[in-house]
């Protein structure tokens, strides 16, 4: 659901073709049209665009109302025991605590009662009217079968095969495991979308456990690794906050008010200190804090924000970096005219891409003359350009982290062509420069670039074994690096240890880099079944640990759930098993938090119930651009977002379908590396636009021939894929078309087209500030 | 020597089409980038410089609803290939595990096979005048290597080895899917044509993958095979030997007539 493995994630479809053959395991495909991954399911269910939580919801209340969820597993590793506060309350679609002006909410109001010792009060009978399973009971039960059925447009008959097959894995030997990717994330209520997912795994006791999760299918093979690095502005290496000018003014007050009271954060002081001095070895980390720039509180730095900031002249120059928005950013038309108003801009790609051509004829040409944000032509752009080739991964060396958070090494395997350089080579290059520049000042100011430690080797390319020793992170000996740490038990908050990124501590404990680990034996403990954890193949954060939160794959009394699928279990004395334990080895599962086994929680249990900015449970809000009216509530768009361009919501009687964007097998991301390779080029040669028979028909358009689709952003025109795989939706009533369009083309290359993203629209989650690219209103004609 | 062959087993192809790029990729083809047409196929069918394509068709009934059916189509490597029959040149061989192979040296570009292929799959390259098509990758099996498809299917839906034990895979796989939701499933390629050096396990009937349900050779082919080819050797000796008496007797027949005008009764 919100994937479609078969064509994005290939290599993941083997391993699900292996599980039916092998275990007869079934495959759901829940998708708005019939895709690849469908034709390779048991069973197909769509669903219109932007309804995943009605359909989630509709699962909840069927699961809660036939005590179809795993209730031993929800009694002890969940928040379902916890009593809420009588502030806590919601009424048509708003949680209490709401601010219109503000457009967010007072989340204290949403609390859990404690008790006086600070423990959180609970009721393992779960039959308290204010603990989370009634509250959540309660909420859902609006969500009824036809009601869902009448938003989301999927047959009733298909939805209920769908909860039927879906809930029998609440059964203690049984899991299920949800894969998702951007069409889950890609809307205004992405996150509370992703927490469904969650939610309804807890529910019936799949987290934790080898078979069961919620498996993120990345948009790029190393999106983990760029999130664990902290390639978001709200995170440091490590998902340690930035810091907020306000908030956290000095390092004292960063750590007091960032470290929460219990679970395995408190360690987060060791953390930030460690990280601050593997930056600034010199210096004590009270003290280089102060280098760290601070963002202004509660200000958006996102993608979408960016943008917003650079068509208004708010930012003068940038850098893009294995990054094309012109064709892969949401209302491409919008970034392309922010680009033009920079006074400078590097690119660093393989190829020229769009987006370092923005100044070009090339980019100013359209299907029709709608320009809703003034698209400058060459003459009157003055913007300088910059552009530095970089090579492929093929050839360059490093480490990969995959969804499953393994870090893996990848030796190079042919030189890079021309001038081209590896990524961290022009990294390491800019910042040698940098620091030569500012060599010899004394200003203050100027210490975050003086005082920087930056040694790594004498080559062109640095020297990626040091740089790994410093990610292991190491005990500091007279301001240079000591004896690497055993992980990140051994960070200290004094200064004394340097660490880049303390998840990935352990990777390098001694003389080996566990990374480049390569033996695909699984083994387990005598008298016990492997169940795929290869645990001396790569290494895994954190310290080789294959499955996160496995103490919930045991019972409370710490014995498997299921023998075919034991990960760890208890022997008496400690724990053992696949698996290294996310839990104290030696913690009796009868004693003190002896089942809390969502360690990285304040509460150490998973959370059913937790606050997001739009609520504490996900509620169904319809897109912002939807084709009706939201059905269960009437909050028609959820009541977190940010609205960056109110006078750009299409509305139905312009733009009555639906749109959404998609990629297929054949083409990577914003097609940059995909489009310059003919044989690819010549699999997908063009941008298509796939609609049901029904449509096709309404609009007098043939299968193959020219379209133009249209929004409120923009045109452009593309060929039609007119097939019985897409099917209108029946959504209370009334038939709803949908469409769904490529976004992989742009007009460089062998396959050039127009990029479907002048279609979609500026704005995003109310939490990630993640565009909404998979869900909007838009009219389409013959060309 | 055993056969060899792939095993292409549809319930497990994505249609990623890794296949196609492989093929490419090792033969060293140029692509043919054609527009879209409204299918996810890239051409019609093979070409000279594709020998490899994935099929996309797509049906739909009341019962099983949306069927979206993919077919890696590509030479079959007939036990008895007519191709190999027609050619007057010679050009095409069988290797003793199987794979019908052609010498591009000796191809003249007449493209008798491209007419006598059942399949319809050898294709004309106007740019060097030779019909090009799937050779097994013969070169990469002969040193122990699988075909370059093969060897880049991520979903396990392509499998090389020898004929035999294929054979019962499939046989497995076919009782498999007919059990679990596919109950025409069937094998393609034991038994068509006399054996196909190809197998097939198919969800479906063949024609829901066009596929010939019983294909064969066009019937003049079979009467080159049959009648023409096997008695070459002596068939020019007969046909001049036809000729010289046809001319005699026309002479004879002529003159006895006493016509000596050419062709102007008029």
């Amino acid at each position: 659901m919100g994937s479609n493995a078969a064509e994005n994630h290939p290599i993941s479809f083997k391993w699900l073709t292996e599980a039916r053959e092998k275990r007869g395991a079934k495959i759901i495909s829940v998708d708005p049209r019939f895709t690849r991954t469908s034709a390779r399911s048991d069973l197909y269910c769509p669903l219109r665009s932007g309804t995943d939580i009605a359909f989630m919801g509709g699962m909840f209340n069927y699961i809660l109302q036939n005590k179809l969820y795993h209730e031993e597993y929800v009694r002890w590793y969940t928040n379902a025991t916890f009593i809420v506060k009588d502030s806590f309350g919601f009424e048509d679609g708003l949680f209490t605590g709401y601010d219109p002006e503000k457009r967010s909410y007072d989340q204290n109001q949403w609390a859990f009662e404690t008790n006086e010792d600070g423990t959180y009060k609970k009721d393992m009978t779960m039959e308290d009217p204010r603990c989370v399973l009634q509250i959540m009971k309660k909420h859902y039960e609006r969500y009824d079968i036809d009601l869902v059925c009448r938003i989301t447009g999927t047959p009733k008959n298909k939805y209920l095969e769908v909860i039927e097959a879906y809930a029998a894995t609440g059964a203690p030997d049984k899991t299920g495991t949800i894969m998702y990717a951007m069409g889950t994330t890609q809307h205004t209520v992405g996150t509370e979308n992703v927490r469904s997912f969650a939610i309804l795994q807890l529910l019936l006791g799949n987290i934790g456990r080898a078979g069961g999760g919620v498996n993120a299918l990345r948009g790029e093979s190393n999106v983990q690794g760029s999130t664990d690095w902290a390639l978001l502005y709200h995170i440091l290496p490590g998902y340690l906050e930035t810091p907020q000018a306000k908030r956290d003014p000095d390092f004292e007050t960063y750590c007091a008010v960032e470290t929460p009271k219990t679970g395995y954060w408190v360690n987060k002081p060791k953390f930030i200190a460690s990280l601050l001095k593997s930056w600034w070895m010199a210096d004590d980390p009270a003290k280089s804090y102060n280098y760290i720039p601070k963002r202004i509180d509660g200000k958006h730095y996102e993608h979408i924000a960016l943008f917003e900031a650079m068509y208004k002249e708010e930012i003068k120059g940038l850098f893009v970096w294995g990054s094309n928005p012109i064709v892969g950013g949401p209302n491409a038309n919008k970034e392309q005219a922010a680009l033009a108003k920079l006074d400078w801009m590097v690119a660093v790609d393989l190829w020229q891409t769009e987006t370092s051509e923005f100044w070009s004829y090339k980019a100013v040409e359209r299907p029709t003359d709608k320009d809703e944000y003034g698209i400058k032509t060459p003459e009157d752009i003055a913007t300088e350009v910059f552009f530095l080739p970089a090579c492929s991964s093929f050839e360059k060396e490093g480490t990969v982290s995959n969804s499953g958070r393994w870090m893996q090494y990848r030796w190079k395997s042919a030189d890079p062509v021309g001038d081209s350089k590896a990524d961290l080579e022009i990294v390491h290059k800019l910042g040698l420069k940098i620091k030569e520049l500012y060599a010899g000042s004394s200003r203050v100011e100027d210490e975050p670039i003086t005082h920087l430690t930056w040694d790594y080797g004498h080559g062109d390319h640095p020297d990626i074994d040091l740089i790994a020793r410093e990610i292991n992170g190491f005990t500091v000996v007279d301001g240079k690096p000591g004896p690497q740490v055993a992980n990140f038990t051994k960070l200290m908050a004094d200064g004394t240890t340097a660490c880049s990124n303390w998840i990935y501590s352990g990777c390098y404990p001694a003389d080996e880099y566990l990374s480049k680990r390569r033996d695909n034996v699984d083994t387990a403990p005598p008298g016990a079944k492997p169940i795929g954890s290869y645990l001396n193949w790569s290494w895994c954060w954190p310290v080789n640990r294959r499955i996160i939160y496995n103490r919930a794959s045991a019972t409370p009394e710490g014995q498997p759930w299921d023998t075919d699928r034991a990960s760890i279990w208890w022997n008496g004395e400690k724990w053992i098993g696949n698996d290294i334990p996310d839990f104290g080895g030696t913690k009796d599962p009868n004693g003190p938090g002896g089942r809390n086994a969502f360690i990285m929680r304040p509460e150490e249990v998973g959370c059913i119930y937790s606050k997001r900015n739009e609520g504490p449970l996900p509620e169904h809000y319809e897109p912002w651009e939807s084709p009706i009216k939201n059905l269960l509530n009437s909050q028609d768009l959820n009541p977190a977002v940010v609205i960056w361009e109110p006078e750009k919501q299409g509305q139905t009687d312009k733009y009555p379908i639906v749109g959404t964007t998609y990629r297929v097998s054949e083409h990577w991301q914003s097609g940059v590396m995909t489009r310059m390779q003919p044989w690819l080029a010549e699999l997908m040669p063009n941008c298509f636009v796939e609609m049901s028979e029904e449509l096709a028909l309404e609009k007098d358009i043939k299968n193959g021939g020219k379209v133009i689709i249209s929004t409120t952003r923009g045109d452009i025109e593309a060929l039609a894929c007119v097939t019985k795989r897409f099917k209108p939706f029946l959504i209370d009533g009334n038939y709803v078309h949908q469409v769904g369009v490529l976004w992989h083309f742009g007009f460089n290359g062998y396959a050039p087209d127009e990029p479907a993203n002048r279609l979609t629209p500026h704005i995003g989650d109310a939490n990630t500030m993640i565009p909404e690219y998979k869900a909007w209103l838009c009219d389409v004609r013959r060309a | 020597m055993a056969r060899m062959t792939n095993l292409y087993d549809v319930s497990k192809c994505t249609a990623c089409r890794g296949c196609q790029v492989a093929c490419k990729d090792w033969n060293q083809l140029p692509a043919v980038i054609e527009p879209f047409t409204g299918n996810y196929q890239t051409h019609e069918s093979t070409n000279g410089d594709t020998y490899t394509i994935i099929k996309f068709m797509e049906h739909e009934d009341p019962v099983d609803g949306i069927q979206w059916n993919f077919l890696k189509f590509n030479c079959m490597h007939c036990f008895d290939p007519a191709c190999m029959d027609v050619c007057p040149q010679e050009a095409i061989t069988q290797t003793e595990w199987g794979a019908v192979i052609k010498d591009y040296d000796k191809c003249i570009g007449c493209q008798y096979c491209t007419y006598a292929c059942p399949f319809e799959i050898p294709k004309y390259r106007k740019r060097e005048d030779i019909v090009t098509k799937c050779t097994l990758c013969y070169e990469r099996v002969e040193e122990g290597l699988e075909p370059a498809c093969a060897r880049t299917c991520p979903t396990g839906a392509l499998t090389f080895g020898e004929r035999d034990q294929l054979l019962q895979v499939a046989e497995e796989r076919v009782k498999f899917l007919r059990a679990n939701g596919f109950p025409r499933a069937t094998i393609y390629g034991k038994l068509e044509l006399g054996g196909l050096n190809k197998l097939f396990v198919l969800t479906d009937t063949p024609d829901k993958f066009e596929l010939p349900i019983d294909p064969k050779v066009p019937g003049q082919i079979t009467f080159w095979q049959d009648w023409i080819q096997p008695y070459f050797g002596w068939l020019i000796p007969v046909a001049l030997a036809g000729s010289a008496v046809s001319f005699v007797t026309t002479r004879i027949l002529a003159n006895k007539n006493g016509d000596h005008t050419e062709g102007g009764h008029e």
